[in-house]
């Protein structure tokens, strides 16, 4: 069947007859009103998830999304078309409309060559071609733990999900680039009841990887399953938290989601080229505290937001955007790159084909410091450790954030006192950064879960930082003081 | 190509294929979209797109596909796939199409679909954009710059056809008009401040400078934001964040969460849980609201149901599959995409506006928040606490004072229903969850 050929090239040449000459008329058709520049993104997305509850399969799906995006810029100026039909009389079609952002006429035609990619995710046997029955298996593994885990474990619902998205992006520059990019994600979670107080927890992960992943230990089915219940079960215990200002030790890992939100989405170069971003104009001035240094790599082999070339045809890089504290660039896209007349930085991304890139970021991440772990906790007189999160909302323009913690502590003179629940962390990203008064040496990447939402489009990304000490964060508990 | 047709031939091959149900989705449209920032174009998007979801049964056992890709080798594809995975999905019996899909409410009376907004031309979008993000500008001198103005036109149609003999469609049309303001704070901090209309038509979006003025204002009444003590007072939700509370009350209210025991409201039907100001109604049949339809994602008829009566829970709201679980009857509440199972989702989901204008509401606060952005999802529908980043407008004798900002309100989401001691004339349908202000009499608001 040609829809497993597992080549991107030869896949979109067998079975939609696209190749190097179809893609250079379109993009001659695209250019026929003047325009800058224009980049075609082919994408042909196959999808497979299963949800299972009450120890029953619930639902199995498989999807399949294809088509084209048609983008031509002139200056800072973007018109943008796209089809699901891939005739190329459709193809045609949408590269006119595209172009209408433009006034004048006359092209050169256009030539692509295709550049070659190293990969950071050897594709083995893609996951979404791998038999139903064996991912069945690893969530009845899941399932079977996490209720065994504790009498109080009432309910468990878990999902998988996996997919194989293949791209070709073809530039008016003459690049062409191909890539097949595997995703592959689990999540349990655990209900916990006990007389009339329910709690919930959640744990999963996965990334750029085929089923195997899930052999590897701490990715286990068994593994997830565990760590949901044991949360779940912990919460039943948890106290409310106090409301006010606090030191807060944020744990290993997961806490790079609050770098992600309330410092990344800042150093994105199109807030700052429109200067709508605390970061604009600030390049070489000190944004945070001394003991920071913060990267986005799409470059760490098999993390979910790893790609192999971007959106926009560019090879991923590792970017220093923050030195001991000092803002050293942006993430770029194509359109930024020739604004701050910069090197692409490989963060041009987008969710579909239906989407113009923009910057995204990648796998981004606080580089580790000096202090160990144990002795950042042991600093603290009254204060909060928090582990984990379920999401957290952002004002890009200014960094004001607000996190809620799944998983979080109570520290009193340097030890874990109780867990605490109805936690938000309320903040600004910059202000945050520059509270940063100790660093651990435990870096750690987040288990592959985050997906990062912008202007309505989802991308996958990855997220980590050491153990980091905030002098003061604001805490919004719900414990009612006297 | 007919797309009814097309579903029903799809259905055919799934029957063919070995399934003895099957219920084919088709979602198509052209979409428009324009953004302009400082007075030029910045995006200009236009296509057409196309979508068929597919859910067939054998016995009690269920399975789904969905695909862009409407060839007919591409859609045979996807059917035999589907058929094939039909023995691997454990028997759910649950999991039906409607017993009572009957004919839908006749499209044409509910105002949808405007043939103008067909007709509009990309110039009149690019000059409401212009007009807008112009107003944003010209308001106040303290707005340096605008995050743009965009206008964006959908128009659609949505398709179903089941194996059991409904065939329905209607057509779509929407129109979209936003602005984001931007001022600067001390030290450089960026306020924003953002507004939107929508409507059937272009002329439904109403004045586009209200909406660039009105961004402008809410960004400026922003600057200087302070934190304030930690303290328990009156809070204002203003219509914005009280749809954001409607919006987690909706979660709770959703049949799934019934029987999975995952709402703090399960086991309180019947009982007085908000306070008597509160009626909360969905109505998916009340013409020209944003989430009006015929029928339902699977078929059924579209109906009005009384979740709050003057504070009392009447009910859950369900889908086929939820309503089976929990033994009860659906309330024509099914959602979906093309690309998604059915689920439980709201409609025209609503609180029944009261008497008050906001400005009394406000006057009868003598030192308070009204709470103007809510950020970040810190709630637990399964216990009903509630926790959320908020930014507002203190309140001191009746008025307005300054404007403050990361702070935090809490409580429980049972308690903060009952709290509610009145409810505003000032209810504004611009998306399917709406509510006019609401007034807290009570609620704990954590700053420094």
């Amino acid at each position: 069947m040609t829809d497993a050929t597992r080549e991107p090239q030869a896949f979109f040449a067998q079975r939609f007859g696209i190749d190097h000459r179809v893609m250079s008329r379109v993009l001659a058709e695209a250019l026929s009103r003047g325009g800058d520049f224009a980049d075609l993104f082919f994408e042909h997305r196959t999808s497979s998830s299963i949800a299972f509850e009450e120890r029953q399969v619930r639902s199995t799906s498989r999807s399949v999304d294809a088509g084209v995006g048609i983008r031509v810029v002139k200056g800072e100026a973007t018109g943008y078309a796209y089809t699901e039909d891939l005739e190329v009389e459709a193809m045609l079609r949408a590269a006119r409309t595209a172009a209408n952002i433009c006034a004048g006429g006359g092209a050169p035609p256009v030539a692509v060559g295709r550049v070659e990619i190293a990969s950071l995710y050897p594709l083995g046997e893609p996951s979404v071609w791998a038999p139903l029955p064996a991912k069945l298996d690893l969530i009845r593994r899941a399932d079977a733990t996490a209720r065994a885990h504790d009498p109080r474990v009432a309910r468990v619902m878990l999902s998988y999900a996996d997919e194989l998205r293949r791209v070709a992006v073809a530039t008016s520059d003459g690049r062409l680039a191909y890539d097949a990019q595997p995703m592959v994600r689990m999540d349990v979670t655990v209900l916990t009841e006990s007389g009339s107080n329910r709690q919930s927890a959640r744990d999963g992960g996965g990334g750029r990887y085929d089923l195997s992943y899930f052999d590897q230990p701490g990715h286990t089915p068994e593994d997830y399953g565990r760590e949901a219940a044991r949360v779940a079960v912990l919460l039943q215990e948890a106290i409310p938290a106090p409301a006010g200002t606090f030191p807060v030790v944020l744990g290993a890992g997961d806490s790079g989601v609050l770098l992600h939100e309330a410092v990344g989405h800042g150093l994105e170069a199109d807030f700052n080229r429109k200067k709508s971003s605390n970061y604009a104009d600030r390049v070489g001035e000190e944004v945070a505290s001394p003991l920071c240094t913060v990267v986005d790599e799409g470059v760490v082999p098999g993390s979910r937001g790893t790609i192999n070339v971007d959106d926009e045809g560019n090879a991923p890089t590792r970017s220093v955007l923050i030195e001991g504290g000092r803002l050293r660039g942006y993430m770029q896209d194509r359109i930024s790159t020739s604004h701050f007349a910069v090197s692409p930085t490989g963060n041009g991304r987008r969710e579909s084909f239906r989407c113009a890139p923009m910057p995204r970021m990648t796998n981004t991440s606080l580089l580790p410091g000096e202090a160990e772990p144990e002795e950042i906790l042991r600093s603290v007189k009254k204060g909060l450790y928090c582990k984990s999160y379920s999401g957290g909302q952002v004002n890009i323009s200014n960094g004001d954030f607000v996190f809620c913690v799944t998983e979080g502590y109570l520290v009193e003179e340097g030890r874990i006192v109780a867990p605490v629940k109805g936690v938000n962390l309320i903040g600004n990203g910059p202000d945050t950064l520059s509270r940063v008064s100790m660093v651990g040496n435990d870096f750690r990447l987040s288990d592959g879960k985050w997906t990062c939402g912008k202007d309505g489009q989802s991308v996958p990304v990855g997220v980590g930082m050491p153990t980091v000490l905030v002098s003061g964060i604001t805490v919004g508990g719900t414990e009612r003081s006297a | 190509m007919d797309l009814l047709q097309l579903a029903q031939d799809v259905m055919t091959e799934a029957r063919r294929a070995g399934a003895d149900e099957a219920e084919v989705v088709i979602d198509s449209g052209q979409d428009f979209e324009v953004t302009v920032r400082g007075g030029r174009i910045d995006k200009l998007l236009e296509a057409g797109s196309r979508g068929l979801g597919l859910r067939v049964w054998r016995g009690d056992r269920q399975a789904m596909a969905s695909t862009s890709d409407l060839s007919w080798i591409g859609l045979k594809d996807i059917v035999k796939d589907a058929v094939e995975r039909l023995p691997l999905t454990d028997p759910e019996p649950e999991a039906r199409l409607p017993d009572d899909a009957r004919e839908p409410l006749p499209a044409d009376g509910l105002g949808l679909f405007d043939e103008s907004l067909s007709r509009s031309t990309a110039d009149e979008k690019f000059q409401l954009a212009l007009r807008a993000e112009a107003a944003a500008l010209a308001a106040d001198p303290r707005i340096t710059r605008t995050d743009g103005a965009t206008c964006a036109t959908s128009v659609g149609e949505r398709v179903l056809a089941t194996s059991r003999g409904f065939a329905g469609r209607y057509r779509t049309g929407r129109a979209h008009l936003v602005a984001t303001a931007l001022a600067d704070d001390e030290g450089g901090k960026k306020r924003d401040g953002n507004w939107y209309a929508v409507g059937r038509t272009l002329a439904g979006l109403g004045d586009p400078e209200a909406v660039g003025r009105i961004a402008a204002e809410r960004a400026v009444r922003h600057l200087g934001a302070r934190k304030v003590r930690t303290c328990e007072v009156p809070v204002i939700w203003d219509p914005q964040t009280a749809r954001g509370l409607l919006g987690i009350v909706a979660r709770a209210v959703s049949g799934g969460a019934l029987w999975r025991k995952s709402s703090f409201l399960v086991e309180r039907e019947g009982q007085a849980v908000g306070s008597p100001a509160l009626t909360v109604i969905d109505d998916a049949t009340a013409p020209g609201r944003p989430a009006t339809r015929p029928f339902d994602g699977e078929g059924s008829r579209s109906r009005r149901n009384v979740v709050f009566d003057r504070g009392v829970f009447r009910t859950f709201l369900f889908d086929v599959y939820n309503a089976r679980k929990s033994g009860r009857t659906g309330t024509a509440n099914a959602s979906r995409s093309a690309a998604s199972r059915p689920g439980v989702g709201t409609s025209n989901f609503f609180v029944v506006p009261g008497e008050a204008t906001p400005e009394e509401l406000i006057a009868s606060v003598s030192r308070g928040l009204y709470l103007t952005d809510l950020i970040g999802f810190g709630e637990n529908v399964t216990t009903g606490d509630f926790s959320r980043g908020a930014a507002g407008l203190w309140i001191e004798g009746g008025r307005l004072a300054g404007p403050v900002s990361e702070v935090n309100v809490s409580g429980h989401l049972a308690d903060m229903l009952a709290a509610i001691s009145a409810v505003g004339n000032d209810l504004d349908f611009r998306a399917g969850i709406a509510s006019p202000s609401l007034r807290m009499d009570r609620l704990l608001v954590s700053g420094t």
